[in-house]
């Protein structure tokens, strides 16, 4: 359906188009459009020089042109063109005739011939360049068209042999992008351009100007990206092209052996020297590597971003990467890595070296050193210390890549990316931070690297923290040191910073439940219990002591002798501790102690499906009863909301799916509730109180809807056209309501047009989905819609009530993921007592420390509101850069907000909030508009002037105290 | 043949006393100039009297370049332009023209004024030294005179430090100076592009060694302070003044930055403090990192680094201390470390390498008690670290500035001769050119293959290359030698502009050929024949009977004896010799028996 309809569009479009063409006369162009062609064709003949010409051209490109006068326009162009003599002249039209040929609407097969034809006579190398680019212009918006693409890449191979780099540049360019991709189309014709175009093209790869080099290769990429096969013959010339003296050739022709090594991993290329033979990728690996020492920095980080995505590459080869031959003296040195590992797996703990500990040991055979290997050796370890922090982060971002893939590479390159951790560049040490994370699953950290790691939690960094964190969360520690070690650095990381709180417990509760048998040799340390004494109770409040118990209880879950160890006051703290920091704590099975939530335990059944059906099942209740008694449906309905309120809080893999379907059906409830009202029955006056009930419902309804489009992520098309007929009905709802209570027509007029407006824009974007809501109130609006457009307001509204009234209840499919939108503002906490004091007049910053769930495009649509005592609110919109984002679906702002106030006389509470801003013209329904509408003139688009816009609080508001103190004269 | 020579008269083979002698194409330079740390006699400076004995030193030599400002490297320039007598050119970059007289003034107190020496140069002799350098830009080509050019590019090592290009005509020459090929916490690596230089002439302090990643030796570095500093311990850091000293300051106050630490950090004042204001002013000069955050704050300006004051020794609490001189012989640093030897929570690291004979390397040897003046005896309770941070591009650096320049010729200076013997080897394995490392006083001459320019006038270039520009094309024109320059012009310009007279040079030869048949019937089998294999060529049979292939003509006439025999006549001018020849070859071999 929606392809039919799509395919109308076009046709009808075309066909306008013709029409224009032929029935409009050129005479009546010109006349219509005075100011374009005709206007420009005047200007020509006035111009007296050159540069007066040059002047009119430089005026008219500003200006956008019609469709319709474009060839008028190019006509006249091409004229002037003929008979100018100045070559700057000649040139400003012929980069003209590109821009025009680029106006969406106008096909520019029709000005193809001249701008051929015009080739054939020009003298000066840069008007020809500048042809060839218009040609180019020319040729991709007729990509469908083979013989234009054959004639326009044999006029290029023509003009390859231009002595100018300009010309040969754009020739190869135009090649590149038009060239035959398909080998059955070059054999077919059988013109001179159809011979192999790789051949070509391959030609110049050894051009006396690097420019051209450049363009060569980067045509030949081009090839590949419309996905032409290149030959593995370019393979040696390309790496003759990496020793180029030009950064740009070299950089280009790294892009292309990469392009070579993925296309045939597996061939076998001869190694330059000997007899030997090895795969093609290892040998482009190499080169590759190779490069990563180039004397230009582009090159480099060219380099090093690729070699992350050479992921068949033999692990022989990939361990080479990360190897560098020590040696001082000529002996045989181990690196501090090597000397490291040894002197843990010796046993003895890293005491500080002795001058001359690293004594080099063995000799080595002076033959056997290679100084400048050919192999990928050190390449690695050449990146990481990389004078441009640039290339640094490549070169970790490859190493993540590569060690993603292999294990064996990741605990190898381990100690590279903990040295990494030391960089001088902040970003560098995040990058590297976040790439450990990632390849965590493969590793385990050796004590001395676990040291390096924690000593990073000292930095005064957040970001570098807060990463850190979240890569203790994920690792894997091998020995019970290693744990006490780490939660020493994390309290005195807490004692240092003590806003890192939330996420020190976080890391400990995933630390805990990680390595519960490395825990459990140390509770009785960890709580400081003794055999015969009793010890003081801690302090409860010591976010130390909590974050040690939280670390304790996550491994108690899966350790059920650990709870032996605890002392009396441990369990009561953990009762405490579980009520209060439930998402911390989780519920442990205790002695002589009921599970307290037996229900939500993850350990008693695979629950998943039971409450998934639960769901599926009630709402299948309220679909299937349709012809219940009113009352009935309401009952139903209200037992429904409420049991899925539950379920979402019981269930947090499917809060967002039930509140979904319970705000869905709460709208449903209400619009059943306001059509019951008695109020329709009587005259309306009389019943003011139901009409502000009705009214409020339908309201309700419209924030309702609005909340359900845009708070929950996975919503899909299905889910959105149901909202807005919801929607629709609300309207619907509202124009009725209005229509009882005021007096006289006139308002009602532009409502009803306005009303009628919708229902037909609701048509235009969701026709395809029409067919599947037959019965609802849309379909029988649609039916009556002749009649509606033509009756009066009143009729029209009793029309509506009729169909709102029999209009069926619509099912709501389910996504399969669907969350809603969450904040939580950390800070400010809003237990303090201390008022904020500042000067009236002047500004006091508010730190804002949130955490967003599931929210799109953060940056675009999460505010910041701040409401005053007097009423006054303020809308802060927070930097794009303020926002975090330390994993998938989750978003943290840190950010200031700006207070001031005039003078009070006391304290007194203002309240902070986030408001998620919505537009519905960024809605997914207009966005498909846009999309099926594409070629239309920007009137035909949907009004953007229509477009609501608004804002969902979706955060507790949290009070803070301020004072706004009077000035001091 | 044109060459090269190259004479150390310090650094061949050695280290210490750079100063090598160059002359390239009629010109003499001198790099580097330095002094000897070794010797007090008058081997710690270079022997002058080998450039001339008894002339003016000005006379021979055209210029003095100097890469850097360690005194190695320039310690002898006072001595040299004021004593021995030069008034050239003396060449260096901005910081090194800038801090050089700092340390030479430094160097010149040390022997004058605490070892007594006389006949040493003094304070104006710097000055006035200092006043012939001309400072130069990295990148910026200076012509020394009509011929002569330099061209700075970075070192890294310390501020400042640059090799230098040195060129003639097309014959040029790098010398390196001292170079790192790593960067580090403020300086950047060292860059040339493919200048494809005849002669690189490199140090090779390292020549042998592959060093570990800087990363493990700052962590290990930084570790250690650290610990010592959160134990309440006190660090002392003995270093030299310049160049190590600023690196490990901006470790650890990037580190203290980092951490938010509020232990003191110390710095012994003195000629650093001076020096320091030197390094703030040359941000350009520094890596990437201090440039780009320099709008913000100036690395170089120290928040945590304060002027130390022989009072804090004594002070409660942890501290981190830098004190000169860097071996611990004499001065402040062995001063601060006769006070906090004896305790064992202090710490002392050596960030270089000691002279034996220095308390420095007593302790890094491991002996604990030391003999100190007026027989006390200093027991060392403290903790002993050494950490070696130095500036020198290792055997792979060196491989890979080379790899960077692509010479035709490397020559090994500043370094070990047997360590040297390594790496000669290696490169000549590697990259197949020639490798030398001279002693001092020994000549190296390297035959150069300079390219000549040679001027082509316009007509002729077009007239005589065709469209394809790709292959070598044989190309015929007058070759005028005048007043030192070339060009190329068309015979007939060439003769115009000498005033001569056009001669022309015929060849003439006579082919026999046994052929019975009339002499026209003959003339047509050979026009047939040449026809037949001179394809690209245009032969005619004109109506008098000759033949002309392109300018070349072939008449037949009868033998006056013998009818049988025809004689048949070739000529050509010089300019068509080749194919006159080849003709004459085609013919002499006879006519192919036709069935005619």
């Amino acid at each position: 359906m929606a392809a039919h309809l799509k395919k109308r569009v076009y046709e009808e479009f075309t066909k306008v188009v013709q029409q224009q063409h032929e029935d409009l006369s050129a005479k009546k162009l010109r006349l219509t459009k005075p100011s374009k062609s005709a206007a420009l064709h005047v200007d020509l003949c006035k111009a007296t020089s050159p540069a007066d010409a040059l002047q009119y051209l430089l005026q008219f490109a500003r200006k956008p042109v019609e469709v319709e006068s474009v060839e008028g326009v190019v006509r006249i162009l091409l004229e002037h063109y003929y008979k100018e003599n100045d070559a700057s002249v000649r040139l400003k039209i012929a980069s003209l005739l590109g821009l025009l040929s680029k106006t969406p609407g106008f096909s520019p097969d029709c000005i193809m011939d001249d701008a051929i034809n015009t080739l054939q006579n020009e003298k000066s190398h840069q008007v020809l360049a500048q042809l060839l680019d218009t040609l180019l212009v020319i040729g991709t918006k007729l990509t469908e068209n083979p013989s234009v693409r054959m004639r326009l890449v044999e006029v290029a191979c023509k003009h390859l042999t231009d002595s100018s780099h300009g010309v040969r540049n754009k020739c190869l360019q135009l090649i590149g992008c038009l060239g035959p991709v398909e080998k059955g189309v070059a054999k077919e014709a059988e013109s001179q351009a159809a011979k192999d175009v790789q051949k070509i093209i391959g030609d110049h790869f050894n051009d006396q100007d690097p420019r051209v080099r450049t363009a060569a290769i980067k045509a030949m990429l081009q090839l590949h990206e419309r996905g032409l096969k290149l030959q593995q013959a370019i393979y040696g010339q390309a790496c003759k092209l990496l020793a180029d003296d030009y950064e740009q050739v070299r950089s280009a022709a790294v892009q292309l052996i990469w392009v070579l090594s993925q296309l045939y991993p597996e061939s076998i290329v001869p190694i330059p020297s000997s007899n030997e033979e090895i795969r093609l990728v290892d040998d482009a690996f190499g080169k590759i590597c190779h490069m990563v020492s180039d004397g230009s920095w582009v090159v480099r980080v060219q380099a090093a971003k690729l070699l992350g995505s050479m992921q068949q590459v033999s692990s022989h080869f990939l361990e080479q990467t990360l190897d560098k031959k020590l040696m001082s003296d000529l002996r045989r040195k181990r690196t501090a890595h090597e000397r490291a590992k040894e002197l843990y797996s010796s046993g003895e703990f890293s005491s500080g070296r002795k001058w001359g500990d690293d004594a080099p040991k063995e000799e080595i055979d002076t033959g056997a050193v290679n100084l400048i290997e050919s192999g990928a050796c050190g390449a690695f370890v050449h990146g990481l210390e990389d004078e441009m922090y640039e290339v640094r982060i490549a070169a970790v971002e490859a190493l993540c890549m590569l060690a993603q893939s292999s294990p064996s590479f990741a605990e190898k390159c381990l100690d590279f990316l903990v040295d990494m951790f030391n960089d001088e560049i902040e970003e560098v040490r995040l990058q590297s931070i976040h790439t450990m994370r990632k390849i965590s699953n493969n590793i385990t950290l050796r004590e001395d690297q676990l040291d390096t790691v924690l000593a990073v939690l000292e930095d005064s960094s957040r970001d570098i923290r807060e990463a850190l964190h979240e890569l203790l969360c994920c690792t894997n520690v091998s020995t019970k040191e290693g744990i006490h070690l780490a939660l020493v650095e994390l309290l005195k990381n807490l004692t240092k910073y003590p806003t890192d709180r939330e996420s020190i417990w976080k890391c400990l509760k995933f630390l805990g439940s990680r390595h519960p048998t490395l825990v459990l040799p140390l509770v009785p340390e960890l709580l400081s219990t003794h055999p015969f004494f009793d010890t003081p109770e801690p302090d409860m409040d010591d976010p130390a002591y909590i974050a040690v118990l939280v670390l304790i209880f996550n491994a108690a879950k899966s350790c059920p002798t650990m709870p032996a160890l605890f002392s009396d006051h441990t369990f009561r703290h953990y009762a405490y501790l579980r009520d209060s920091l439930s998402h911390l704590v989780p519920p442990l099975r205790l002695p002589g102690r009921k599970l307290v939530s037996s229900p939500v335990s993850p350990s008693i059944t695979p629950h998943e499906d039971p409450s998934q059906q639960f769901l599926h099942q009630s709402l299948e209740r309220v679909y299937n009863l349709q012809h219940l008694d009113p009352q009935g449906i309401q009952e139903l309905l209200e037992f429904t909301i409420r049991d899925l309120q539950r379920l979402g809080e019981l269930q947090s893999e499917l809060a967002g799916m039930a509140d979904f379907t319970a705000t869905y059906l709460q709208c449903q409830l209400l619009l059943i509730k306001a059509l019951q009202e008695k109020l329709w029955n009587v005259a309306a006056p009389l019943y003011l109180k139901q009409n502000a009930l009705a009214s409020a419902a339908a309201k309700q309804i419209l924030e309702e809807t609005y909340k359900m489009e845009f708070m929950y992520s996975g919503v899909e098309s299905r889910q959105v056209v149901i909202i807005h007929h919801m929607r629709l009905q609300a309207k619907a709802l509202q124009l009725i309501v209005t229509a009882r209570t005021t007096r006289g027509v006139e308002p009602l007029f532009g409502m009803c047009e306005k009303f009628l407006q919708e229902v037909d824009s609701f048509q235009r974007c969701f026709i395809s989905e029409l067919p599947q809501m037959q019965g609802s109130f849309v379909d029988k609006l649609l039916d009556l819609m002749p009649r509606l457009v033509t009756s009066k307001p009143s009729e029209v509204v009793k029309i509506l009530q009729t169909t709102l009234r029999q209009s069926t209840f619509l099912h709501l499919p389910l996504p399969e993921q669907l969350h809603r939108a969450s904040a939580n503002i950390i800070e400010p906490t809003g237990e303090s007592d201390n008022p904020l004091r500042f000067t009236s007049g002047l500004v006091v910053a508010l730190d804002v420390d949130a955490t967003l769930e599931h929210v799109q495009d953060p940056q675009g649509t999460v505010k910041v509101q701040v409401l005053y005592p007097d009423g006054q609110a303020q809308l802060i919109h927070p930097k794009p850069a303020d926002f975090r984002n330390p994993g998938p679906g989750r978003h943290r702002l840190i950010t200031q907000v700006y207070l001031s106030h005039t003078a009070w006389t006391e304290p007194c509470q203002i309240e902070v909030r986030l408001l998620l801003a919505y537009n519905s013209n960024r809605s997914k329904a207009a966005a498909k508009i846009a999309k099926s509408t594409w070629n239309e003139s920007p009137e035909a688009l949907p009004q953007p002037e229509n477009g609501i816009e608004g804002t969902i609080p979706f955060s507790k508001p949290v009070k803070v105290y301020i004072m706004p103190k009077p000035a001091r004269r | 043949m044109p060459e090269i020579k190259v004479t150390p008269l310090g650094a061949g083979q050695d280290v210490g006393r750079s100063c090598i002698l160059v002359s390239i194409a009629g010109k003499n330079v001198m790099l580097d100039c330095g002094m000897h740390m070794g010797y007090n006699d008058d081997r710690r400076f270079p022997d002058f009297s080998y450039i001339t004995q008894n002339g003016r030193l000005t006379d021979f030599l055209d210029c003095v370049i100097i890469s850097h400002f360690h005194l190695d490297h320039c310690g002898a320039l006072p001595y040299f332009s004021e004593m021995v007598g030069y008034d050239g050119p003396i060449y260096m970059t901005h910081p090194t023209k800038a801090i050089c007289p700092i340390l030479l003034e430094d160097y010149r107190k040390i022997t004058v004024d605490k070892k007594g020496e006389t006949n040493f140069f003094t304070s104006q002799m710097i000055k006035d030294c200092m006043k012939k350098v001309v400072a130069v830009h990295l990148h910026q080509t200076v012509q020394v005179d009509e011929e002569l050019e330099i061209k700075a590019y970075y070192a890294g090592h310390v501020l400042g430090a640059a090799m230098f290009q040195i060129k003639v005509g097309c014959e040029s020459v790098v010398y390196t100076g001292d170079y790192n090929m790593t960067p580090d916490r403020h300086l950047g690596a060292a860059w040339i592009d493919k200048c494809r230089p005849d002669l690189l002439i490199t140090e090779s302090t390292y020549a042998t060694t592959i060093r570990d990643s800087k990363r493990c030796r700052e962590r290990d570095f930084l570790k250690k302070v650290h610990e010592t500093v959160e134990r309440g311990g006190k660090v002392l850091i003995p270093v030299f003044a310049l160049g190590r000293a600023q690196e490990l300051c901006i470790l650890l106050e990037t580190f203290w930055e980092r951490m938010n630490l509020k232990a003191p950090i110390y710095f012994s004042t003195g000629l650093t403090e001076k020096a320091n204001h030197y390094y703030k002013l040359f941000i350009t000069w520094t890596n990437q990192k201090i440039r780009k955050t320099f709008v913000q704050r100036n690395m170089f300006e120290f928040k945590h680094i304060k002027a130390f004051d022989r009072a804090f020794a004594d002070n409660p609490g942890p501290m981190v201390v830098f004190a000169t001189p860097g071996m611990l012989h004499a001065g402040q640093s062995l001063q601060i470390f006769r006070k906090w030897a004896g305790n064992e929570k202090n710490m002392v690291i050596m960030p270089g390498y000691c002279v034996q004979g220095t308390v420095g390397h007593k302790i890094l040897s491991g002996q604990r008690k030391l003999e100190m003046e007026g027989r006390q005896i200093l027991e060392v309770k403290m903790q002993v670290e050494y950490m070696s941070f130095s500036a020198h591009a290792d055997a792979k650096g060196i491989m890979q500035l080379i790899r960077q320049a692509e010479p035709r010729n490397v020559l090994l200076v500043h370094g070990e001769a047997k360590k040297m013997e390594f790496l000669k080897q290696k490169i000549e394995q590697e990259f197949h050119v020639n490798c030398y490392m001279p002693a001092n006083g020994e000549t190296t001459t390297i035959f150069t293959n300079p390219s000549i320019p040679v001027d082509i006038s316009l007509g002729l270039l077009k007239r005589e290359t065709a469209i394809d520009a790709k292959k070598p094309k044989l190309m015929h024109g007058t070759l005028i030698m005048k007043d030192n320059s070339f060009r190329l012009v068309s015979p007939e310009q060439a003769l115009k502009e000498l005033g001569l007279a056009e001669h022309q040079l015929r060849f003439t030869c006579r082919v026999h050929i046994q052929d019975p048949r009339k002499e026209h019937e003959t003339v047509l089998r050979v026009y047939n024949h040449l026809k037949g294999v001179l394809k690209d060529y245009s032969v005619q049979h004109l109506p008098d009977g000759s033949i002309t292939v392109e300018s070349i003509l072939i008449q037949a006439t009868a033998h006056l004896e013998d009818q049988g025999t025809k004689v048949l006549l070739v000529s050509w001018t010089y300019q068509d010799e080749e194919l006159g020849s080849y003709l004459t070859s085609l013919l002499k071999k006879g006519l192919p028996q036709s069935t005619s």
